[in-house]
């Protein structure tokens, strides 16, 4: 009889199996990743979470007898019947209670489970690429990475090299002639040898005379000398830091909606995901508009109301104001998204382009424009929606090779698809490869 | 027991903490009862303390220690892993493995009692059962099965380095498809897996050794006259027809690679393993059941388990053997714990005090008075199906209020066959015998022939007892996997085996 105790075993020995087993399902789980994050809100988005996938997919077969033909059940708990006795058949094909008690034992036919929150945003993010142009920054002083720089001869106890300063003290005892105890061990044995012979007196002399000498020099040469010593050296150099600015430019006048607010929202969410997997430090900055353009908290962004009328420029020369401020270009990767329903003051089109092409575009890493619309909006038969005005100036730049990308989204559904258009990982925008 | 001092001091434990002292003490007192009163005979016990993940782990992998890798087993522990995180199931309490020593795994959250239940039930009711029973002892090799659970553990990795998983998982998906046709039903020697590990070395060396450029120059060999005629040659070469589908392809495959071979037989080693567990769960459940109640009802007798432990045991064992009428919403079969326990118990009703009747029926031992020969005997001897053929007593069939109907999908109505009364008994005892036929329960198919001369194609036959058709659509998932071990194409002939016609024919052709 043996006891023993696994509990402290490392855990996780399902790890393999489970990667294993998400790649397989890969195709489903990222459909219910997707659907899953329709449904959460900007901060909480990233989380891992349950997520239910449809069971046939991931089905292992295996040869089972089918409905119809001539079954036996014997069953438990009889009440009322007599052999003989003819029964309904209950409707749904089962049997009087029970039938054949299915086959694989499960008439799930969804499978729900926990992903974590690296397998959620791998997933979720799977195939996704931002434009590569990523700008590092270089650091000093915080959080600097340590690497070896040759030797010193001063440092601390735990970096001694010991290599390093025995090599030293051979050399300096072989130049300096230090007796070997090998020699002094031989002029002793001699001596002992000797001693006591009345005719080697004179040699015995000699020798003890050459032994007083070796020994004097080995006590002036040290074995090892402060100067042999030699310490391990380290370097701080700065890390570089790839640190990126989100700015969400949003109109906020009466014409949006709280529906397209929230389809606004939901891009941003999606951007802010995104951008914090590839870089260590996200900072964002929300800039709301009417007539007049304005740095505001997230709350306020998307929850107050402003009336006036709209113009575009002012957000963007806002913008402009703020990475003059606070992110030059050189140190930051800058990404902007811009929420509008289109409208736009019919004499700002010029200025805004103007700021957009001269300013703003040559910062920026990546600029999209999402256009947002009610739903059903462009679905009433007869009167077509042009273009908007915003649309218009901005797909003139477009043309114009301006590295600009524009989408329009209509429906909470759209979103995605539209994001993963933007970043698709080849072919990646059309304009910002240009 | 005649020293009885303060009852206290003859506790095996008190309240729920427990220590391995305690599972120590317990185990002891356990042996005692299970050796001295009950007579069993059991492999030597090994107790491993696991966390509930682990059991979740252990759960997933079939319930084995170390097991290879494969997607599926992933996937059923995310099952149960969700199930038992939202509370809609709870763990088994143990899980015991058919070795020498017998490994029972126990929960550290169960209480000292739950751990009393389970050391009695696991470590001494399933071991005597696997050291004893002749259908582990024919097939399966206690000894042997951890070490070579280690050793198609490594196997399985080395091939992933060596050709890639997914290719690995290609094998080992077909082959799980087909595990339940990887058993051979009829024994021709005890399985020995401690040399699996030898053979497949040699398999190995043997192939490289006799690779000679040479012979592949040779011209082919002139066409020997036929003795026989060529379809018979041709099965006898094959060992046509053949049940053991796994074994047929590791044998036969035409374009298998060694190492896929390879995996075709750990496939089916494990599933041989596991052929017994399937054929006597009901017994073997019920012998665990019966011996848990016997040695803790002992225990509690001479006062080493409290009055409040003891109700505690008897509140597991309640709910464990519980058997929901058939038309009670939690019914969902029989219960093999409930129907197991229950025949125990009858057998020690009938020998301790038979009625007329069972005198009549078991006139070998009714009232013979020590009913652990008995128990013993068809532990050893019998499975379920026989088990029942056997020991199902008519006071048990009234009891249970068993009742047998038929369900024949070409009649509008059910038909109640037969019940427990006098002209019953013996039909309701086959049918329900019947039920745990793996032979009856399982489609009965079989490779019958190649048709070597042509294209190859593989031809398997489902004898259709009864009327019952294969669940098309998964037989076609499977038949493909089967084709694609197979290579070429394969056809599956439905045939009714009285008048041997055939009914459905399912042709797949392998993926390309």
């Amino acid at each position: 009889m043996q006891i023993l105790d696994r509990r402290l075993n490392p855990s996780g020995r399902s790890l393999p199996n489970r990667q294993r087993f998400l790649r397989r399902a890969k195709a489903l789980v990222q459909e219910a990743v997707r659907d899953a994050s329709a449904k959460r809100n900007i901060r909480s988005a990233d989380e891992g979470g349950e997520v239910s996938i449809p069971l046939h997919g991931i089905r292992e077969p295996s040869f089972h007898l089918g409905s119809g033909g001539i079954r036996d059940h014997v069953l438990p708990g009889n009440k009322e019947y007599r052999e003989g006795d003819e029964i309904p058949r209950p409707p749904g094909g089962g049997g009087g209670g029970g039938s054949e008690g299915s086959p694989d034992g499960g008439g799930e036919d969804a499978f729900r489970f926990v992903l974590t929150r690296e397998e959620f945003l791998s997933l979720f993010l799977d195939d996704l690429e931002l434009p590569d142009m990523a700008k590092r920054r270089l650091v000093d002083g915080a959080d600097p990475a340590w690497h070896r720089a040759g030797y010193s001869v001063s440092g601390s106890p735990a970096n001694l090299s010991l290599p390093r300063t025995m090599r030293n003290s051979l050399s300096r005892r072989i130049a300096l002639k230090r007796p070997k105890p090998e020699e002094v061990q031989a002029l002793e044995e001699e001596i002992a040898a000797l001693e006591g012979q009345p005719e080697h007196a004179e040699r015995v002399l000699a020798l003890r005379a050459e032994l007083e000498r070796q020994l004097l020099r080995t006590r002036r040469i040290p074995y090892i000398d402060p100067i042999d010593v030699r310490y391990r050296r380290f370097e701080p150099v700065p890390r570089p830091v790839a640190q990126a600015v989100m700015f969400c430019l949003m109109d906020v006048s009466g014409s949006m909606t709280e529906d397209m607010k929230d389809l606004a929202k939901r891009f941003y969410t999606l951007l802010y995901i995104f951008l914090q997997r590839r870089y260590k430090h996200v900072e964002i900055v929300f800039i709301r508009h009417t007539h007049e353009a304005s740095e505001v908290d997230e709350e306020t962004f998307f929850h107050s109301r402003e009336t006036g009328g709209t113009l575009v420029s002012t957000a963007l020369e806002e913008m402009r104001k703020v990475v003059a401020d606070r992110y030059p270009p050189s140190e930051w990767n800058i990404y902007a998204a811009q929420a509008s329903d289109g409208d736009n003051a019919a004499g700002d089109s010029q200025k805004t382009a103007r700021l957009l092409v001269d300013t703003i575009l040559p910062a920026c890493q990546y600029y999209a424009y999402i256009e947002v619309g009610r739903e059903g909006e462009h679905g009433i038969p007869g009167f077509p929606r042009g273009p908007t005005d915003l649309w218009r100036t901005y797909e003139a730049l477009v043309n114009a090779g301006a590295p600009l990308a524009m989408k329009k989204v209509r429906h909470r559904r759209e979103i995605f698809p539209v994001f993963r258009e933007l970043f698709a990982k080849r072919g990646v925008v059309e304009g910002a490869s240009a | 027991m005649n020293v009885i001092a303060k009852p206290e001091d003859r506790l095996l434990y008190k309240g729920a903490d427990w220590d391995f002292d305690t599972l120590m003490r317990v185990h002891d007192a356990c042996a005692e009862i299970a050796g001295e009163e009950l007579g069993l005979d059991w492999y030597s016990n090994r107790i491993e303390v696991i966390s509930a993940e682990q059991m979740l782990d252990a759960y997933a992998s079939t319930g084995l220690p170390l097991f290879y890798r494969h997607w599926s087993f992933g996937k059923h522990f995310a099952q149960h892993e969700s199930l038992y995180r939202k509370g809609l199931r709870g763990l088994a309490y143990e899980i015991v493995i058919n070795s020498d020593p017998c490994v029972s795994y126990v929960m550290e959250e169960n209480t000292a009692t739950m751990q009393a239940l389970v050391i009695a039930h696991a470590a001494f009711g399933h071991n005597h059962f696997f050291k004893n029973n002749q259908l582990f002892r024919q097939w399966t090799d206690a000894k042997g099965i951890l070490d070579y659970l280690e050793f198609a553990r490594g196997y399985v990795q080395a091939c992933e380095e060596q050709h890639g998983e997914m290719a690995v998982e290609r094998v080992l998906d077909s082959a799980h498809a087909l595990m339940n046709y990887g058993v051979h039903r009829h024994r021709r020697r005890a399985p020995d897996l401690l040399s699996e590990q030898k053979r497949e070395r040699e398999r190995r060396e043997h192939d490289e050794r006799m690779y000679n450029v040479l012979w592949s120059t040779l011209p082919e060999k002139a066409a020997q006259p036929a003795t026989r005629t060529e379809e018979e040659r041709r099965r006898a070469l094959l060992q046509l027809p053949q049940e053991n589908i796994l074994y047929f392809l590791e044998k036969s495959a035409p374009r298998l690679a060694p190492w896929q071979r390879e995996i075709l037989r750990i496939v089916r080693n494990v599933a041989q393993y596991f052929y017994p567990q399937r054929q006597t769960k009901m017994m073997n459940e019920g012998c665990a059941t019966y011996t848990h109640h016997r040695i803790l009802g002992r225990l509690h007798e001479q006062g080493r388990i409290s009055d409040g432990n003891w109700l505690e045991v008897l509140h597991s064992h309640s709910s464990v053997i519980m058997q929901p009428d058939f038309d009670d919403q939690r019914y969902s079969g029989m219960n093999p714990y409930a129907l197991g326990f229950a025949m125990m118990e009858d057998i020690e009703r009938i020998c301790r005090e038979p009625t007329e009747e069972d005198r009549d029926w078991f006139p070998d031992f009714a009232g013979c008075g020590d009913p652990m020969p008995v128990l013993r005997y068809g532990w050893s001897e019998f499975r379920d199906e026989s088990f029942i053929l056997q020991f199902l007593s008519p006071a048990l069939m009234r009891k249970l209020r068993l009742f047998h109907i038929v369900d024949d999908s070409g009649q509008p109505v059910l038909r109640v066959d037969a019940m427990h009364d006098e002209r019953g008994y013996r039909r309701l005892r086959r049918a329900l015998a019947r039920q745990y036929d793996p032979a009856w329960t399982d489609p009965d198919i079989q490779v019958v022939d190649v048709d070597l001369g042509g294209d190859r194609k593989l031809i398997l036959e489902h004898r259709v007892a009864g009327g019952r058709l294969l669940e098309e659509q998964e037989a076609r998932q499977v038949l493909r996997h089967l084709a694609s071990l197979w290579s070429y194409d394969v056809l599956l002939r439905e045939v009714d085996p009285t008048s041997g016609a055939s009914l459905r024919e399912h042709a797949v052709s392998p993926p390309r």
